[in-house]
């Protein structure tokens, strides 16, 4: 720690205000927050009465994230040996390898590329290095199917930080949430590598899969109307999917972490869970086709709806922001995604639209919240007086 | 019934005049600055496309069509007056934003003012014609369905500028690059809208 300590002492006149090189001191203070505590508290006016600022917040959530991204490296490996038929004769460790030769390079990148960004744009505007991009790099590699190409995940991660994020004026000012954005974006720019049988599971052309495997995933074998899947499977997350959204159970491990820190609103996450519900049963109700008539609940551990509603309908910055906002936008975001899910034959995975469409809602919703509350304030205090 | 309400749902999501079509731009870039006027405006809209759909289908059904004349007489039945299409609606479209004007100055003189040119300027906004245009291109079975698929229409364009009013009243206050503040970050709004809307093509209703 002292010498780390002593390589940013040292390096501090240089980019102190007049000198040399002082358009580097934003990626000097970055590095040095990362390190250490600011010790500095202020004297008068607003206190501070607590160390969660923004750096510190961020790190509970890629804590929160870190179960669904073992369970998500194991399950590659997973995949991988099942698909070739030496799950049997594969020990532990090497599918855990296996997995993280595949998942690692997706994080490597997706930082290496949105850092870099971010970087260039505080220097550029004068900014401080601003850290949500750390919560965003790692969910970009979490929600990519596994053979995704890695040049993909960068040019869809530049995309996203640039348009969805820096254009509005870096963390905090987005409107969309920029891992999904990023998904979006490869989803109707690279369609065949992003849905379909073949993008799930890790396989060379030279792999032999055993007879009867297609790599489909349950869910879009469900939208095809052969729903064929265990539940308890997917609960755990040993099924074919994107890499950090299949399993439920560690997703909740997650969403633990965020309730009990109270980083994650827990308004969002159970009226998502609500309106998923809510629509889940009412599309059984009418059951016109097989996937319809899956029970409700099977969609919660079912793609991305877990993921979704944990980690993505809770970014605090482009969900709704008024309470009795998230139960609207929570409740629509849960009923929109098992909507498209299930009625849209075009897209087997409806979680990611459905939270892109709840954001551009989500300042529309907080306007009338507004605007309500200050008309029943209004009325109170007219009727009073 | 069921057919009614597939227009419906078609006509605001699927559909939708600006995320689908990008028709209605310019009002809807010009008057999106707030939630109110964006809101004042919208209704207009729907209030214009929903008359002036069905009043064209009217027209066109008994009057410009091949044929649709056939109510005069034997005499008429391969009278082609499909050409005169195009000035028909206009005509139809400008009486009724004159309406619609009227009653906002009369009703709303707040909204009159801020609203400005953008409200006689209905006449000329390509949602409007583009509604009947696409009511004709769709050969609806009766005046129902017109009647429908205009305000479905209108409840789209509504949805989209109150939509982005919104985000841009919450915009004013982020830190924009400064070449991009303004239209240039209210163009990349728009298209970050659509890429969300696309959640819903491909629904078949």
């Amino acid at each position: 720690m002292k010498a780390i300590r002593n390589i940013f002492e040292k390096t501090k006149p240089y980019v102190q205000k007049g000198a040399k090189y002082h358009w580097l001191h934003s990626v000097h203070d970055g590095f040095f927050t990362l390190f250490f505590v600011q010790k500095d508290t202020s004297k008068s006016g607003t206190h501070i009465k607590d160390y969660l600022d923004l750096k510190r917040t961020m790190a509970v959530v890629v804590f929160a994230l870190v179960p669904a991204l073992l369970m998500g490296i194991y399950n590659t490996g997973y995949q991988h040996y099942k698909a070739i038929g030496e799950l049997a004769t594969t020990g532990f460790f090497d599918i855990c390898l296996f997995g993280l030769i595949k998942v690692v390079p997706f994080i490597i990148v997706s930082y290496v590329v949105g850092l870099g960004i971010e970087f260039v744009f505080a220097q550029y505007r004068g900014h401080e290095i601003q850290e949500g991009f750390l919560v965003s790099g790692f969910l970009i590699p979490l929600i990519m199917p596994v053979n995704t190409p890695l040049w993909m995940v960068a040019v869809a991660t530049a995309f996203a930080v640039v348009f969805a994020k820096e254009v509005f004026g870096g963390t905090g000012m987005n409107i969309w949430n920029p891992a999904l954005v990023a998904r979006a974006f490869l989803f109707f720019a690279y369609p065949s590598h992003m849905s379909g049988d073949s993008v799930w599971i890790s396989l060379k052309d030279t792999d032999k899969v055993v007879d009867g495997f297609t790599g489909a995933t349950p869910m879009a074998l469900a939208a095809a109307g052969t729903p064929d899947y265990s539940v308890m499977d997917a609960f755990i997350g040993l099924i074919p999917g994107s890499i950090g959204e299949t399993s439920a159970l560690a997703i909740l491990i997650g969403a633990i972490i965020l309730i009990v820190t109270g980083i994650g609103s827990w308004k969002i996450m159970v009226s998502t869970v609500a309106g998923g519900l809510f629509m889940g049963f009412l599309l059984q109700t009418f059951a016109v086709n097989e996937f319809m008539a899956i029970p409700a609940w099977h969609h919660l551990v079912l793609g991305g709806f877990a993921f979704g509603a944990i980690f993505m309908a809770t970014d605090p910055v482009s969900a709704a922001q008024t309470s009795k906002g998230k139960y609207i936008y929570g409740f629509l975001v849960g009923v929109l995604a098992i909507l498209i899910r299930v009625v849209n034959p075009a897209y087997p995975e409806g979680m990611m639209l459905a939270i892109l469409l709840m954001n551009t809602f989500a300042p529309l919703i907080d306007y009338y919240v507004v605007e309500g509350n200050i008309k029943k304030r209004l009325k109170r205090a007219t009727a009073n007086a | 019934m069921e057919n009614l309400i597939n227009i419906f749902v078609k006509s605001i999501f699927i559909d939708n005049m600006v995320f689908a079509y990008f028709f209605g731009m310019c009002s809807y870039l010009a008057v999106s600055k707030s939630v109110k006027t964006a809101m004042g405006l919208g209704i207009a809209v729907v209030f214009v496309l929903g008359i002036t759909v069905p009043v064209d289908y009217l027209l066109e059904n008994y009057i410009l069509k091949e044929g649709a004349l056939v109510w005069l007489g034997e005499g008429f039945a391969d009278v082609d007056l499909s050409f005169l299409s195009f000035i028909m609606f206009i005509a139809v479209i400008a009486s009724m934003v004159q309406l619609v004007e009227m009653v906002v100055e009369k009703f709303a003189p707040v909204l009159y003012t801020q609203l400005g040119i953008f409200l006689p300027l209905i006449a000329v906004n390509c949602a409007i014609l583009g509604g009947s245009l696409f009511m004709q291109q769709k050969a609806f079975h009766n005046i129902g369905e017109a009647t429908v698929y205009g305000l479905g229409s209108g409840i789209g364009w509504l949805l989209a500028i109150v939509g982005i009013a919104a985000i841009r009243e919450k915009v004013q206050y982020s830190d924009i690059p400064a070449p991009l503040r303004g239209l240039g970050i209210t163009f990349i709004i728009t298209g970050l809208m659509g890429l969300a809307f696309m959640g819903f093509m491909g629904i078949k209703l």
